[in-house]
């Protein structure tokens, strides 16, 4: 139907120009367009990396800043649990790189479910302005998290070096801990990204959610504590944290041990679940989004 | 049913949007929403569950709008501010959803509702193209073949690696409308960008869009620019308060606004002086509010002295928007006078034959005196009004190489033999 436009772009028309679409009010549950994500693919890329370039611009250490802080929470870690509080004497690892270990993917998580959870919000110029899928805004702030990680993973392998630690075959499957660990964040990132543009208490929630979160996780203290202290009722509530199965599953990966085998099936049911909610209820609140951020 | 939209590139039926008013449009707290939560069965108990939905919180947009857009048709919609022309767009553009009714559209919609959207200071001009370009639709590669043509357009090549927060409003805008400008769907909804720029860039611009309008792409352009809209477009949809209220060829559908306009706003507008109370500043031409080049029209003041003018006087200014004066006519020049007492209406006025400014937009600047107590008073506004595009050198399309003035003239053609 767009035959007389010149050349260069015929073929972009072309494969679109036949799409028709009809726009109604929809009411209740949608499900996911994937082909228009997919098609939106290159968007995601260009959004992370918008993220990723200010804040290395605007800030004076740049990337220096994702090695900052697990490191230097590593080493309070390290005086106040390791040495003062005695967990060094609960595990043959040297604690300094076991909680660094737990602390990466921590990070990962807190920063990736900060960036998605206030996305929305900090985009609304652009959600009044321009359609586009809106998963694409948490989706990006997810893949920030994943950028900062990448960077900070340098040091655990210096430190892993320093230890004499020799990784076993098991870290092949360390970027399906990755994946579990980023799929968790994407899931709580949607529910707190699409709530935030309704309630703008979400912003001040997330960071303390955050704290709780990381207390309730294997990050400080060895897995071990749990096993034998917690009592048993209260074990399978703590496995049902998708966390505990990513810090496990990269401590596993990473330093040997015991395979984590049930924590993991556990925490991705769980994080499956909470994904596929927080899907159907970015879907749902998504239509107002332009009318109330 | 798109086997039966034909030709029709854009099918809009019942449309409506509405809004919920007041704090309750604005986000809410969780608090709110938790107090709202526990009230709710006490309201139950009291038998008026709807109290908080009074009908007074919701107000519609638009409602009920219907028309057809035919693929290659470049359609302005105007209206007052508040018609819901904005509102309108929002809807095409898929960036707010209808409350009730359907628009249905083959192809990719690219909308334009603010220039530079998603620019980021931060980063450079080179960044901003592509990120700029994502966000409105564009794949990677579009871009990367369009890069040099946009750069061009802008006229930034100097400062592509220089972060647009060091550009100047003007390179600002240029860059930003030059990626949206070389968005190629095949139905654009353009939100009165055109206002920004100068001159000479808004110039470029319409030529950029009637060329992507000839590419036989259909285009929504909504403007406070009239005469814009004139020249760029080729039928028209009239808004008013939410409602679709006429639609039609470009040239007939504005005539119309701008009588309905006209007739609206002259009473409404009291200027008051020292010594004068003005009550209307009319220009009309022959048949009404609707002006066209070579027309008789009338410049009319009507105003109530405040004090016994001894000797009435007035200056009629014709200015561009940019305050260039272009011509101006003093009362006393043309030797009529008399005397007027306080309190009482009178009317001033200069009947111009052959007026000769061109299609566009114009101010006129009053001055009144009264020459017998030395008193000149210039009216604190100016009255705008437009020259209607009409076919004034036989038909074509009028750009800036026609000026502003237009002249009745002949050609002639001899050949010594």
């Amino acid at each position: 139907m767009t035959a007389t436009i010149d050349p260069p772009s015929s073929e972009t028309i072309a494969r679109e120009s036949n799409i028709h679409t009809v726009l109604r009010a929809r009411s209740g549950w949608q499900p996911i367009n994937l082909k228009e994500l997919w098609n939106y693919r290159e968007l995601l890329w260009f959004l992370t990396m918008r993220d990723v370039k200010v804040r290395y611009k605007q800030t004076a250490l740049g990337a220096l800043w994702a090695v900052i802080q697990p490191l230097f929470t590593m080493i309070v870690f390290t005086i106040f649990f390791g040495r003062l509080g005695g967990l060094q004497a609960q595990t043959s690892i040297p604690y300094p790189i076991l909680t660094f270990t737990a602390l990466l993917p921590w990070k990962l998580f807190e920063n990736a479910l900060t960036n998605a959870g206030n996305s929305l919000v900090g985009n609304q110029n652009l959600i009044t302005k321009v359609y586009f899928p809106r998963l694409m805004i948490p989706a990006a702030g997810v893949l920030v998290g994943v950028v900062d990680f990448l960077i900070a993973f340098v040091i655990l392998i210096a430190l892993m070096a320093w230890y004499h630690i020799v990784p076993t075959s098991a870290i092949l499957l360390l970027p399906l801990f990755i994946l579990l660990a980023v799929t968790t964040a994407m899931a709580a990132g949607l529910w707190l990204s699409a709530l935030n543009v309704e309630y703008r208490d979400i912003r001040y929630v997330i960071p303390f959610l955050a704290q709780i979160w990381m207390f309730t996780t294997p990050v400080a203290y060895p897995i071990d504590i749990v096993r034998t202290k917690l009592p048993a009722a209260w074990q399978s509530v703590y496995a049902l944290n998708p966390m505990v199965g990513v810090v496990e599953g990269f401590k596993w990966a990473l330093l040997g041990g015991r395979p984590p085998g049930m924590i993991i099936l556990i925490s991705s049911f769980v994080t499956i679940l909470l994904l596929i909610g927080g899907l159907f209820y970015f879907r749902r609140m998504e239509k107002t989004f332009a009318d109330v951020v | 049913m798109w086997y039966s939209m034909g030709s029709v590139a854009i099918r809009v039926e019942q449309l409506g949007k509405e809004y919920r008013l007041g704090s309750a449009e604005a986000y809410r707290t969780a608090r709110e929403s938790l107090m709202g939560a526990m009230r709710a069965p006490l309201r139950w108990l009291k038998g008026d569950q709807n109290a908080s939905l009074k009908s007074s919180d919701f107000l519609w947009a638009v409602r009920d709008i219907s028309f057809d857009v035919h693929q290659g048709d470049v359609v302005g919609v105007v209206g007052r501010n508040g018609a819901g022309k904005s509102t309108l767009l929002k809807l095409l553009s898929r960036v707010t959803e209808p409350t009730e009714g359907t628009v249905e559209f083959r192809g990719r919609i690219g909308s334009l509702l603010e220039v530079g959207t998603g620019f980021h200071p931060e980063l450079t001009g080179r960044e901003n193209i592509y990120l700029n370009g994502a966000i409105l639709g564009m794949r990677r590669a579009e871009i990367r073949r369009k890069f040099d043509e946009m750069v061009a357009f802008a006229d930034v090549e100097r400062f592509l690696d220089t972060p647009v927060k060091r550009y100047s409003s003007g390179m600002y805008m240029r860059l930003a409308f030059a990626v949206a400008v070389h968005l190629e769907p095949e139905i654009l909804v353009i939100d009165e960008v055109l206002a920004v720029g100068d001159a000479q860039f808004q110039k470029k611009c319409f030529s950029k869009m009637r060329e992507v309008a000839k590419g036989g792409r259909t285009i929504l352009f909504v403007s406070h620019n009239l005469a814009a809209v004139r020249q760029i477009c080729t039928t028209g949809i009239i808004l008013h308060r939410g409602a679709l209220i006429d639609q039609g060829d470009v040239n007939p559908i504005i005539d119309k606004y701008l009588a309905k306009e006209l007739s609206e706003e002259s009473q409404i507008e009291i200027v008051e002086t020292a010594s004068f109370k003005v009550l209307s500043v009319e220009i009309n031409g022959e048949s009404g509010p609707v002006i066209k080049t070579f027309d008789r029209v009338k410049v009319m003041v009507s105003f109530i002295p405040k004090v016994d003018i001894g000797d009435p006087n007035m200056y009629v200014g014709f200015l561009t928007l940019d305050n260039q004066r272009l011509a101006g006519l003093d009362f006393k020049d043309f030797k009529t006078s008399g005397r007027l007492a306080a309190g009482k209406v009178a009317e001033l006025g200069f009947c111009i034959d052959n007026f000769p400014l061109m299609p566009g937009t114009y101010q006129v600047e009053v001055h009144l005196k009264d020459m017998a107590n030395g008193v000149i008073e210039i009216l604190s506004r100016t009255t705008r009004f437009d020259v209607a595009e009409t076919p004034v050198y036989g038909g074509r399309r009028l750009d800036s190489w026609f000026g502003m003035i237009g002249m009745r003239a002949h050609a002639l053609l001899n050949q010594r033999s």
